[in-house]
């Protein structure tokens, strides 16, 4: 039972992690009706900017901030630039772009940073906050985070006049844009957005996996699951698309295939569910009009 | 045009000439520049071997192999429009069939590439059943997990007594049985025998029913179901011939290679194939071709460009130089160097 509770509890902290990407993949899709598979390289790289700023001498509450402004813009810039012009290309050039980003981003980093594993510090207190093994401050400062960011998200979309706007722009761009809302401007700020959630979730992680240009594929293709599982329209449903992934991730490695096919296991789920439910746990059901 | 229908003598309608085929240059017309340019290509394969230095032979060779895979990801994602992001995982299960057998079983290298391909038309058939419910990106994303999840497979502890692992496996490098040829001439032979003729069929299939049938699913799969043609039969297959292509290419570069090993097999060759396909020219067989030389040739430009920012280490900013040759393709070469030299012969072109 204690070997039960505690995989479960480590697996609550990595789907945090899984929560915070499948949170920027859901943020885009509902944007752009896109996945992003540079989702991951661009958190890596935010995450880069914000090492290079602590090493500089900033500290760290002041990094964080800058960081996600610096993202926020960074994505609106990429959308701005590079797909704005390639709006109504097809579905294979988005893809290709995506992944012309994803080597982009990842070999620039390693360029820039080189190949080595760094070290990034947590945000968290290293003095125990609860009187238990089961959960680390970090892991649980992570949980809270994203449960925070959740909310804030949610009440964005559901109070401000730019949340309104952007549902309405992801909705029918054709009637948005009749009732004055620039449908350009809602995309950009959707891949603004995303970006920013993308470097808090790299911020989040890199204490946990290290500072690396590859660190971010395998959690990438989790997020995805995540994301998948909980339904791509729904960004609740992705935060428990994402705990949900990261519990049945560490209970199947545990008292099934080991920890060494747990990419696998991944690649089970997001295909099991496309295949039994695609609209996910908590998505909506999309019907398409021929 | 009513005028160029003509009546053969059974009294059926002719189809018309395809005026295209009237054009021609400096008084050649098009089909007959195009032998030539086939023919000038065999020529130029054919002799180019014994000009160069080995090295030279092996790179041409890798080129071939390259151009092989990327002939299977484009009579996927090319004609019949089914996204892959996987195919390095189809390569590296054929690389890994044919070192299982010339590893652990001693068979000769010429008998392990036909099982080799078998066996990923049976994977690709397999992954490519549950995938018919995957549209567009869907299927993007699950084929992106397979590719991520290949080298976990390969190294999975339970299979190590074949796949060696971590480790791979090493295999010895087939001699040449003729004694004009070194050892890289034969196998560049070898390798051009083979992708020729996986070239002539891939040319004939989507010229004939099949490959009409398969564009038709491209186009409008609605209307490919309405016309009679069975979606579901046609996808699958297709996902598995592509997946044998790709395999019997993986199987040569274990040959050439001769080693294999579970981090070869990334999703970052997947990105190659992709950037050779994009390139190369999206459903354009001689596209292939391009994106494979190309793929090869890229490493070394890189390394050019990294010279001049001054670094030695830059073995990462290949992976850059292909991003942005990937964006720039969409936007200024949206049909591939194929599509390029098409529009330039187009351009050229009178018609008499």
């Amino acid at each position: 039972m204690d070997l039960f509770l505690q995989q479960t509890f480590s697996g609550l902290a990595n789907g945090a992690i899984y929560a915070c990407v499948a949170l920027a993949v859901v943020m885009i899709y509902q944007a752009i009706d896109h996945f992003n598979f540079a989702q991951g390289e661009m958190a890596m790289f935010s995450t880069f900017i914000a090492w290079q700023l602590m090493q500089w001498g900033i500290p760290f509450w002041l990094v964080f901030p800058i960081c996600i402004v610096i993202s926020f813009a960074g994505g609106v810039a990429i959308e701005r630039i590079i797909f704005g012009p390639i709006h109504d290309a097809p579905v294979l050039s988005h893809v290709i772009v995506f992944i012309a980003l994803f080597s982009i981003f990842n070999s620039l980093a390693g360029f820039i940073w080189e190949f080595t594993i760094k070290p990034f510090p947590s945000p968290f207190p290293e003095a125990k906050l609860l009187d238990t093994n089961l959960i680390g401050n970090h892991e649980l400062g992570m949980i809270v985070v994203v449960l925070f960011m959740l909310s804030l998200i949610y009440l964005f979309f559901r109070f401000t006049p730019i949340g309104l706007a952007m549902r309405a722009a992801a909705a029918n761009p054709e009637s948005a844009r009749l009732v004055g809302i620039s449908v350009k401007w809602m995309l950009s700020l959707g891949w603004g957005l995303a970006a920013a959630i993308g470097a808090v979730a790299g911020m989040l992680i890199a204490p946990v996996v290290f500072l690396e240009p590859n660190m971010m594929l395998g959690i990438l293709l989790y997020g995805f699951a995540g994301a998948v599982v909980g339904g791509l329209t729904s960004p609740g449903g992705a935060v428990a698309g994402g705990l949900l992934v990261g519990v049945a991730e560490n209970l199947a490695g545990t008292y099934l295939i080991g920890s060494e096919l747990k990419l696998t296991f991944a690649l089970i789920m997001i295909v099991g569910v496309l295949l039994l439910r695609p609209a996910g746990l908590f998505g909506r059901v999309v019907v398409n009009r021929v | 045009m009513v005028a160029d229908v003509k009546m053969t003598s059974t009294g059926r309608r002719a189809i018309p000439e395809n005026p295209a085929l009237r054009l021609s240059i400096a008084g050649i017309r098009l089909p007959v520049w195009n032998k030539i340019w086939l023919i000038l290509a065999l020529l130029i394969a054919v002799v180019m071997p014994f000009l160069v230095e080995d090295f030279s032979v092996f790179q041409m060779t890798q080129a071939l192999i390259f151009a092989m895979a990327i002939l299977g990801l484009n009579l996927l994602t090319g004609f019949n429009g089914q996204f892959s992001l996987g195919h390095s995982a189809f390569f590296g299960i054929g690389a890994y069939t044919t070192a299982i057998m010339m590893g652990h079983y001693d068979i000769a290298f010429y008998w392990t590439v036909i099982p080799a391909g078998v066996v990923c038309l049976v994977a690709g058939f397999l992954f490519g059943l549950p995938a018919l419910r995957l549209e567009g990106l869907y299927l993007a994303l699950a084929t992106f997990a397979l590719a991520t999840a290949m080298p976990q497979i390969l190294k999975y502890n339970h299979f190590e007594e074949f796949t060696g692992g971590v480790q791979g496996i090493d295999l010895d490098k087939p001699k040449s049985p003729v004694a004009f040829m070194t050892d890289d001439q034969f196998l560049y032979f070898v390798v051009l025998l083979i992708a020729v003729f996986l070239f002539i069929c891939a040319w004939n299939l989507v010229r004939g029913r099949t490959g009409r049938a398969m564009i038709a699913i491209r186009d409008n799969p609605i209307a490919a179901q309405t016309m009679g043609v069975n979606n579901a039969v046609y996808k699958s297959l297709t996902f598995g011939v592509s997946a044998l292509y790709t395999g019997v290419a993986g199987s040569m570069s274990a040959i050439i290679i001769q080693f294999v090993a579970p981090d070869s097999f990334t999703f970052l060759l997947a990105v190659t194939f992709l950037v050779g396909l994009v390139v190369g020219g999206v459903a354009s067989i001689p596209g292939a071709i391009f994106g494979g030389i190309f793929v090869l040739l890229i490493p070394n430009f890189s390394e050019w460009v990294a010279d001049l920012t001054g670094r030695t280490d830059a073995k990462g900013l290949s992976w850059a130089v292909y991003g942005a040759f990937l964006i720039l393709a969409v936007y200024v070469m949206p049909a591939g160097a194929a599509g390029f030299v098409r529009k330039l012969t187009a351009k050229l072109a009178r018609g008499n």
